[in-house]
C-alpha cells in the first residue's frame, strides 16, 4: 500500500467552455509528503484540487486518491480524503466544539464528542471551543477548519491555498498545523501562490502554468532549474514579516486559543 | 445501509439548520411579522370596506395571509443555503462520505418546520383579532396538509435560487412574485369585482383554488371540486419544482 502514490494524476484535461484551465496535467504525490502544487491565481490549482475531491467532473484523463479512481470510485476516494478549502468552510453560527461533533457525526464516528475534546485539545482551542466561531478571529478559524479535516484521519489532506488572507502570525499557526500533521504520516497536498510557504513546508514542489505542470522536484532540484524571472512571484519580504513579528511581539505559544 | 445513512445524514444536517434557526430566532419573527402586519393592515384598515358576503374579513383573509407567509418564509431556505454555498461548507459536506442529497433534504425539512412555526403564530394573531372556526379535526389536518404540500412545493422552488444565486439580493428577490401573487386572487377580496382578463387569471391560478378549499375546510362548507385542484396544483408544483431543483443540483455537481 505505501509503496503505491496518494495521487496519481495522468493527462487530467478541464475547460470551462471555451477556457482550457487544465491542458493536460501529470502528478503523482508520494504517500505521506507534504506536496505543494504553485501557482499563480488562475493557474487551475483550485480546479485541479477540485477535481481530486470530486467535486468537479474532468475532461479527460484519469486521477486516482489513494488507489480510487475520481471518476469511477468516488464514494471511496470521498472516504479517503478531507478538503479544506480557500474560504474556512465553518459554521459561524456553531461553537467551535459543535463544528468538530457535525463532521464526526457526519462521518459516522463513535464517539463525536471525545474526537471533538481530543481535537480541540490539539490544535490550541478548547477555551475557544464553546464559543461560536462567528467570533474567532482569522487564524482560529482556519485552525478549526483544518481540525474539522482531520476528523476520521483521512489518509490524504488538501489544502487549498490555506493562509490566503491571513495575518503573519495565522500563517505562522497554519504552517505548525501542516507540519504537525504530515508527521503523523498523512499526505498533504497543498495549494498556494507563495513561495515561501512551499519552501517552509513542502517536501515536493510541482509549478502549474498555463495548465500544464513546467517544474517538479525537491526545492533543491527547482533552485537550479527556476529562470530568475521567476523571482517575480514572490510577494512577501521574509525581512519584513521578521521585523513585523518582531514588532508585535510574536510568541506562538501565547498566541495559541488567544482570541483576537 | 445505504437508506439508514440516507436518515441519518439527514438527521444531523437537519438538527444543525434548525441551530442556526433556534439561535437567530429573529428570522422566525421576520416571518410572522410581515403577515401579521398585513392581517392587521386589511382588517382595520380596509376591512371595513371590503364586501366579502356574511362571513367576518378575518375569517375571509386568513387562508391567503397563509400562503403570503410561506411564500415570504421560504425566502430564508434560499438565503440559508446560498449562505452554505458561498461559505464553502457545502463543499466540505460535498466531498465528505455522505449520502450526499441529504444536504438538500435537512434545509427542505427545516424549511417545513419553520414555516410551520410562522403558520401557528398567524393563526395565533388572527385568533386574537376575532377569527373563529368550528371546523374539526378532519378538516383541521386536510387544511394542515395543504399548506405542507405548498410549503414544499415552494420550498423545492426556493432551492433553486438558494444553489445557483450569485449574490444575497439575488437569493431574496426571487420571491417578491410568489408574495405578490395571492393579491391577484381570491385571497383579499372576490374575483367578480375584478376587470376581464385580471379576473380570468385570478380565477384560473392556484392560489385561488388553494385560499377557497382553506375557506371552505375551516368556514365547515362543502370543498367540492375544487379541494382536488388545489391539491392538484400543489402537488404539480411540486413535482415540477422537485425536478427542477434535483436537476440544478446534479447540474451544479456534475459539471
Amino acid at each position: 500500500m505505501t509503496m503505491t502514490p496518494a495521487i496519481e494524476i495522468v493527462g487530467l484535461k478541464k475547460s470551462y467552455g471555451d477556457q482550457a484551465v487544465l491542458v493536460s496535467v501529470d502528478l503523482s504525490v508520494p504517500t505521506g509528503t507534504i506536496f505543494a502544487l504553485l501557482g499563480s491565481n488562475g493557474a487551475g490549482k483550485t480546479t485541479a484540487v477540485k477535481i481530486l475531491s470530486t467535486l468537479l467532473k474532468a475532461d479527460g484523463g484519469t486521477a486516482t486518491v489513494n488507489g480510487y479512481d475520481v471518476a469511477t470510485q468516488p464514494a471511496r476516494v470521498r472516504e479517503s480524503i478531507s478538503l479544506t478549502g480557500q474560504s474556512a468552510a465553518v459554521d459561524e453560527v456553531l461553537t467551535g466544539r459543535e463544528n468538530l461533533v457535525l463532521v464526526a457525526q457526519l462521518r459516522h464516528l463513535k464517539d463525536p464528542g471525545g474526537l471533538a475534546d481530543g481535537l480541540l485539545a490539539r490544535f490550541g482551542l478548547t477555551d475557544a471551543g464553546k464559543r461560536r466561531v462567528k467570533t474567532f478571529s482569522g487564524g482560529m478559524r482556519r485552525r478549526l477548519d483544518i481540525a474539522m479535516s482531520f476528523i476520521g484521519d483521512p489518509p490524504v489532506l488538501f489544502l487549498d491555498e490555506p493562509t490566503t488572507g491571513l495575518d503573519p502570525q495565522s500563517r505562522i499557526e497554519v504552517w505548525a498545523t501542516v507540519q504537525e500533521l504530515a508527521a503523523q504520516g498523512t499526505t498533504v497536498l497543498l495549494t498556494t501562490q507563495y513561495l515561501d510557504e512551499a519552501e517552509q513546508l513542502a517536501d515536493r514542489i510541482a509549478i502549474l502554468h498555463e495548465g500544464r505542470i513546467i517544474a517538479n522536484g525537491t526545492l533543491a532540484e527547482l533552485k537550479k532549474m527556476l529562470p530568475p524571472t521567476k523571482v517575480e512571484y514572490v510577494e512577501k519580504q521574509p525581512s519584513l514579516e521578521d521585523i513585523f513579528l518582531a514588532v508585535v511581539g510574536h510568541d506562538s505559544a501565547q498566541q495559541v486559543g488567544t482570541p483576537r | 445501509m445505504t437508506t439508514t445513512y440516507a436518515f441519518r445524514d439527514t438527521a444531523v444536517l437537519l438538527k444543525r439548520s434548525l441551530r442556526h434557526i433556534l439561535r437567530s430566532p429573529d428570522t422566525i419573527i421576520t416571518t410572522a411579522v410581515t403577515p401579521i402586519a398585513m392581517l392587521l393592515l386589511f382588517v382595520y384598515v380596509f376591512g371595513g370596506a371590503m364586501k366579502v358576503g356574511g362571513d367576518k374579513y378575518v375569517n375571509y383573509l386568513l387562508p391567503g395571509i397563509l400562503l403570503v407567509t410561506v411564500a415570504s418564509g421560504i425566502a430564508y431556505t434560499a438565503f440559508r443555503l446560498f449562505i452554505d454555498i458561498s461559505g464553502g461548507i457545502f463543499e466540505r459536506f460535498q466531498s465528505m462520505p455522505i449520502v450526499r442529497s441529504a444536504v438538500l433534504w435537512s434545509h427542505v425539512l427545516t424549511s417545513l418546520l419553520a414555516n410551520l412555526n410562522s403558520l401557528a403564530l398567524v393563526v395565533l394573531a388572527a385568533l386574537a383579532m376575532g377569527f373563529r372556526s368550528g371546523a374539526g379535526l378532519l378538516a383541521w389536518l386536510a387544511v394542515l396538509g395543504i399548506l405542507v404540500l405548498f410549503t414544499l412545493a415552494l420550498t423545492w422552488l426556493a432551492v433553486i435560487p438558494g444553489l445557483t444565486a450569485k449574490s444575497v439580493d439575488g437569493v431574496s428577490g426571487f420571491s417578491y412574485p410568489l408574495i405578490f401573487l395571492p393579491f391577484i386572487s381570491s385571497a383579499f377580496v372576490p374575483t367578480e369585482g375584478m376587470a376581464g382578463p385580471v379576473r380570468w387569471f385570478a380565477q384560473h391560478q392556484p392560489v385561488t383554488s388553494i385560499v377557497n378549499t382553506l375557506r371552505n375546510l375551516y368556514g365547515e362548507q362543502p370543498v367540492g371540486n375544487e379541494g382536488w385542484i388545489a391539491v392538484g396544483w400543489c402537488v404539480g408544483l411540486l413535482l415540477v419544482a422537485y425536478a427542477l431543483a434535483m436537476r440544478t443540483y446534479r447540474r451544479k455537481l456534475g459539471q
